[in-house]
Formats: structure tokens, C-alpha cells, sequence
């Protein structure tokens, strides 16, 4: 009898796979094309791994159709299955040029329950978005969406450019005070608290037009960005040139009494970033 | 010029006047008559709001190869002894036809061609006026801003008007660059242009044509089609506030009607910003994020607008990213 099932299952896999990938052809005319970039990036990144895409306990909220290639607005939700094991987040557009959006390396600060990270992201073409959660057991967890956009790596990534010359470099931690929407921790000890970090940077994709010189502006890009508790990590960040102009990370930590957030970033050329938010603040 | 349409307001183009011609080349050949060929731009639909001061009205549309990018309001301003043009619409297309309709009303040379700001609705007829030579007038960041898009510009305007229209439409820049402000004659007629601060776009310039008291606004006022933000929406709110003051008999909207009253033709639009900078302000003190503004920040406002599902969101986008910062 064991025998006979440990016979089957792989047909059985493979046909719910077949079903699985058919369903996921028809939702996202992207991944329909031949050249579907998703292939490559997949066998470099997770080989022959297994992947899943059952939808919780991982949820990936962009919209359907961005007004703005340059800022679209993704949320990532992990559910408590696979929040309090997670070891690595990564955000990937599909037909992007450089279709790494970056990756997340969570620390102890980061905390118990159900974790939320949104930040904003350029889509050089229509694509799917899609996030891969690693736990710390290997598991492997993934959730796309497709979004309609154009032109995002391209479009020239401040409106005021006087403005932002001026004000390039200013970085910001802040605590928001929505403790309610994260109330469901199965550690009682812990409380989830939210906190966002923002930073003046014109985050250049290498894709955009020098106006004075008529040559593309050389990629500068925030490349890393920690963020501590205290002397904690609450995640690391490797990133590209994918994310918006005044990069902007909002997610949720373990909090501990009114220990100060702080976060230092670094650009591609070398150029340091800090911040921590104000000891009042908590 | 002779009216022979008989309809009170219509100018008559040379278009028109080629077409009775041309019912009488069918019985008789007149080898005087020039010879139009089926590429001849048509001149564009003008009505005069003021003595000398025409405009033509663009559609409440995205660009598309049925408009060939004629979306905004064009101007002409005759003087005594010479043309101004203010905007050319958004391809080589549309700005032929702007000078068709130019060369309909006067033989005086075009000797300004001004852009109200740098978006592509307004500047890519500019190419259509090169054998005039004429001065092209922006305001002094348009230079800037505008080279830093052309590229994009170009491949998203020739994907959304297609080639058959917009082939041709190059990106000209401009020769005068306004700083402040910058007087035109063109002949016992004074233009005085002023360069904006950053509202609309970082770049945009207003013309008022003193012999009439017209006010050409471009995009700092939109009527009927929803207003898009590519600038600071504190600023075009504040820039709304100060421009009240100014006196005018008329203004001339980017898009909307060919003439409007003044001051009060600012209203729907004053309103519209405020509401979305007041509800992104809250959203943003309550730390409700970026994705959820986008869904119901001015929900109300959205049906007071034609094409308010292009660019509702896009400006309420905007809008946070700038006031996040505050």
C-alpha cells in the first residue's frame, strides 16, 4: 500500500502543478508569453525547489492597474504560519530590467505574529509582482499579482528638481501609532508596533535622461537599509534600482517598552543615510 | 475675409476656401489654384475670444490617433506686426494645423512660439513652425524638464497617436528662457509673461495679452477635464490663492472651455485640491499608508470630473508622496 502511494503522489503532484500553473497562465497574461522572464529568474534563485502557492500564509497587495509606473504602492502580509519562521523576504517584477526589487532579512527585533511590509516600487512594463518568503526551515512560500503599468524605470524620478536637489539626503524613522490593527500575537509578551522609514533620495535606475548632459543618468541607487531596535535588527535590506525615487519602507516590529527605532541606509556610490526616531516617540 | 458660410463666429479657412474651389475646378481647371496635397494638415477650429485673440479648443480625451493629440488649448495672438502662437497640441499634426488656421486669419509672420509648460499635449506641434523661425518661449526650468522626459515623451506618444500622426513631432526646445517675467511686442500689442513657481509642473508660465485684459493660464486651470498634478500640490494651492488677485476681463483654460470668467472659473478646481490635500493630510496624520489613500481620498470629487479614472489616482499618488513630507 505504501508502496503504491509513494507510486502515485508524483503523478498526483505533477497534475495539480499542470492545474495550479494553468490557473496561473490564465490570471497573468505576462507569464503567458514564451520568453516568460519568470523561468530564468526562478531556476537562478530557487532551482528546482519546491514553491508554494497555496494562498495563505503569504499575501502580496499591489494594484491592478497603476496610475503611476514611477510609485506603485505594494503591501506584503504574512500570516502567522509562517511570520514568526521567516528568514527571508524577496520581491521580485518579472519584466523589469533588473528584476530583483530587493531582499529582507528579518532579526529578533522583528518580532512575533503576523508581519506587514508595504514600500513602493517602478514597473518598467506591465508584469506580475510576486513575493518568495523563506522560513528558517526552507520552506518556500510564493504570492503574484499582476499589474498593468508603463514606463516607471524610465520617467524622470523627482516632479520639483530644484526641490529635491535641495532637500536630497533627509532621512526619517517614525512610530505610527496603530497598535490595533496588529493586535493577534500568540507571544503575549510581545506587542507589535509599526514604523516607517523614509528617505530623500532620487533613487536613479540608470534609465533616465541627464537634461543638461542628453546621456542617461548613471545608476545611484539606495543599495542597503537596516533597521534597529535598540541594538536589534529589525530587518536588513539589499535593494535595486526597482524601487521609487524617496525610497519608503513602512513595516511592523516586536516592540520592547519605548526602545528608540534607528535606521542607516547606503547608496551605490558609497553615500551614508541615518536617522532614529526622537526619544518621545513611542 | 469674405464669410460665405454666413455662420456668425466661423472662421473661414483656407481649407474651406480651397474645398469651394475645388467644386469649381471640377468643371474648369484654374492652374493658379495651389495644389493641395492629401497630407495638407486641415486647420484647426478657432473662435475669437477677444479682438485678435483665438483659440482653439482641444478634447476632453487621452491622446489617441483619432485626436492626433489635439487634447488642450491652443492660442493665436495677432498684433500689428506679428503672431504669437501659445501651445502647439501634442503632435506635428496638430501643429500644422495650428498654423493652417494662423495663415487663415493673417499673412503676418509667427514670431513667438510659447509653451505654456513642458507636457506633450502642448509642445510636440512645436516642430510644425520651424520654417517661421520663430523665438520658442518657455519658462526657464521647461528646458530642464522637458529633456529630461523627451524620451519617455516620444515612445509613449508615438505608441498612443501611432505614426501616421505624430511622425515628425521632434522635441523642440526652447530659444528664450522666462525667469521672472518677460514683455512680447508684437506690435501694439504687449504680451507679459510670467514664470510660475511650481504648481501645475515646475514649469509653468502664464501670458496676458494687455490689449484685452486675456489671461492665458494653461494647465494652472483646468474646467471640465479633471486636473492632473505633475508639480506640488501645496504649491498650485498656494499659486491658486495669489493668482486671485491678479485682475483680467478673461482666462483661457489648458482644457475646458476657450474662454472662462475671472476669478471664478478657478473654483471647481480650487476645490478639487484642497479636498485631496485635506483628506491625504488626515490619512497620512491617522498613518493610514499610501495604498489606502489611493482608494477613497477624494471619492467625491471623482464624479465631478470627465476622465477622472485616468488621472484621479495618479494625482492623489502624487499628492502623498509630496505631503508625507510636511
Amino acid at each position: 500500500m505504501q508502496r503504491t502511494l509513494t507510486h502515485i503522489a508524483p503523478h498526483l503532484f505533477a497534475a495539480v502543478a499542470l492545474l495550479a500553473l494553468s490557473f496561473v497562465f490564465q490570471m497573468t497574461p505576462a507569464s503567458a508569453a514564451t520568453d516568460d522572464p519568470w523561468v530564468s529568474i526562478r531556476k537562478e534563485f530557487y532551482g528546482d525547489r519546491q514553491i508554494s502557492e497555496t494562498k495563505p500564509p503569504l499575501i502580496i497587495d499591489a494594484p491592478d492597474k497603476a496610475e503611476d509606473a514611477a510609485l506603485v504602492p505594494v503591501s506584503i502580509y504574512l500570516l502567522p504560519e509562517i511570520a514568526d519562521n521567516i528568514k527571508t523576504l524577496r520581491v521580485f517584477i518579472d519584466n523589469n530590467p533588473m528584476p530583483m526589487v530587493g531582499t529582507f532579512t528579518f532579526g529578533k527585533a522583528a518580532g512575533f505574529g503576523p508581519k506587514t511590509i508595504s514600500t513602493r516600487v517602478r514597473f518598467d512594463t506591465l508584469s506580475n509582482i510576486r513575493t518568495i518568503a523563506e522560513t528558517n526551515d526552507g520552506k518556500l512560500y510564493m504570492a503574484t499579482h499582476f499589474v498593468q503599468a508603463a514606463g516607471g524605470c524610465s520617467s524622470p524620478a523627482i516632479k520639483d528638481a530644484q526641490e529635491a536637489l535641495d532637500s536630497a539626503g533627509q532621512m526619517q524613522v517614525k512610530k505610527l501609532n496603530n497598535p490595533h490593527k496588529f493586535a493577534s500575537s500568540k507571544n503575549a509578551s510581545s506587542v507589535t508596533g509599526e514604523a516607517m522609514v523614509m528617505l530623500r533620495h532620487p533613487n536613479y535606475s540608470g534609465m533616465q535622461m541627464d537634461p543638461a548632459s542628453g546621456q542617461f543618468i548613471p545608476a545611484k541607487f539606495v543599495r542597503t537599509l537596516d533597521v534597529m531596535r535598540g541594538g536589534e535588527l529589525v530587518f536588513h535590506l539589499e535593494a535595486g534600482i526597482s524601487m521609487s525615487s524617496n525610497p519608503n519602507v513602512r513595516f511592523t516590529y516586536g516592540t520592547n517598552g519605548d526602545e528608540a527605532l534607528s535606521a542607516v541606509a547606503s547608496d551605490s556610490d558609497g553615500a551614508v543615510f541615518k536617522a532614529s526616531t526622537p526619544p518621545d516617540n513611542s | 475675409m469674405a464669410n460665405p458660410g454666413g455662420t456668425s463666429g466661423k472662421i473661414v479657412t483656407r481649407k474651406d476656401f480651397l474645398k469651394l474651389s475645388g467644386a469649381a475646378a471640377a468643371a474648369t481647371w484654374l492652374p493658379w489654384l495651389p495644389i493641395v496635397s492629401p497630407t495638407q494638415a486641415a486647420a484647426l477650429n478657432i473662435s475669437e475670444v477677444a479682438p485678435g485673440l483665438f483659440v482653439h479648443k482641444g478634447h476632453h480625451a487621452l491622446i489617441s490617433p483619432e485626436n492626433a493629440g489635439d487634447i488642450s488649448n491652443l492660442s493665436i495672438i495677432v498684433g500689428k506686426d506679428a503672431v504669437a502662437v501659445v501651445d502647439t497640441g501634442g503632435s506635428i499634426t496638430v501643429g500644422r494645423g495650428l498654423r493652417e488656421a494662423v495663415k487663415a486669419i493673417t499673412d503676418k509672420p509667427i514670431r513667438y512660439v510659447i509653451n505654456t509648460h513642458m507636457h506633450p499635449d502642448h509642445v510636440f506641434g512645436n516642430a510644425a513652425f520651424e520654417a517661421d523661425k520663430p523665438a520658442y518661449v518657455a519658462h526657464h526650468k521647461m528646458a530642464r524638464g522637458l529633456s529630461a522626459r523627451a524620451d519617455s515623451y516620444i515612445k509613449s506618444n508615438t505608441r498612443m497617436i501611432g505614426e501616421a500622426a505624430f511622425s515628425g513631432s521632434t522635441v523642440v526646445m526652447p530659444t528664450e528662457h522666462v525667469k521672472d517675467r518677460l514683455d512680447i511686442n508684437l506690435g501694439e500689442r504687449v504680451l507679459t509673461l510670467a514664470a510660475r513657481p511650481t504648481a501645475h509642473t515646475d514649469n509653468d508660465l502664464t501670458i496676458l495679452d494687455q490689449a484685452t485684459g486675456t489671461l492665458i493660464l494653461g494647465d494652472l486651470l483646468f474646467s471640465g477635464h479633471i486636473p492632473t498634478l505633475d508639480g506640488s500640490i501645496a504649491g498650485w494651492i498656494k499659486l491658486i490663492e495669489a493668482m486671485r488677485g491678479e485682475s483680467a476681463n478673461r482666462v483661457v483654460p489648458g482644457h475646458g472651455p476657450a474662454s472662462m470668467s475671472w476669478p471664478d472659473a478657478l473654483v471647481p478646481l480650487d476645490r478639487y485640491l484642497r479636498r485631496i490635500a485635506d483628506d491625504v493630510r488626515s490619512m497620512i496624520k491617522a498613518g493610514n499608508p499610501i495604498g489606502e489613500a489611493i482608494k477613497t481620498a477624494g471619492a467625491d470629487e471623482r464624479t465631478q470630473w470627465l476622465l477622472a479614472d485616468e488621472f484621479h489616482v495618479r494625482n492623489v499618488t502624487a499628492a502623498y508622496a509630496e505631503l508625507e513630507w510636511e
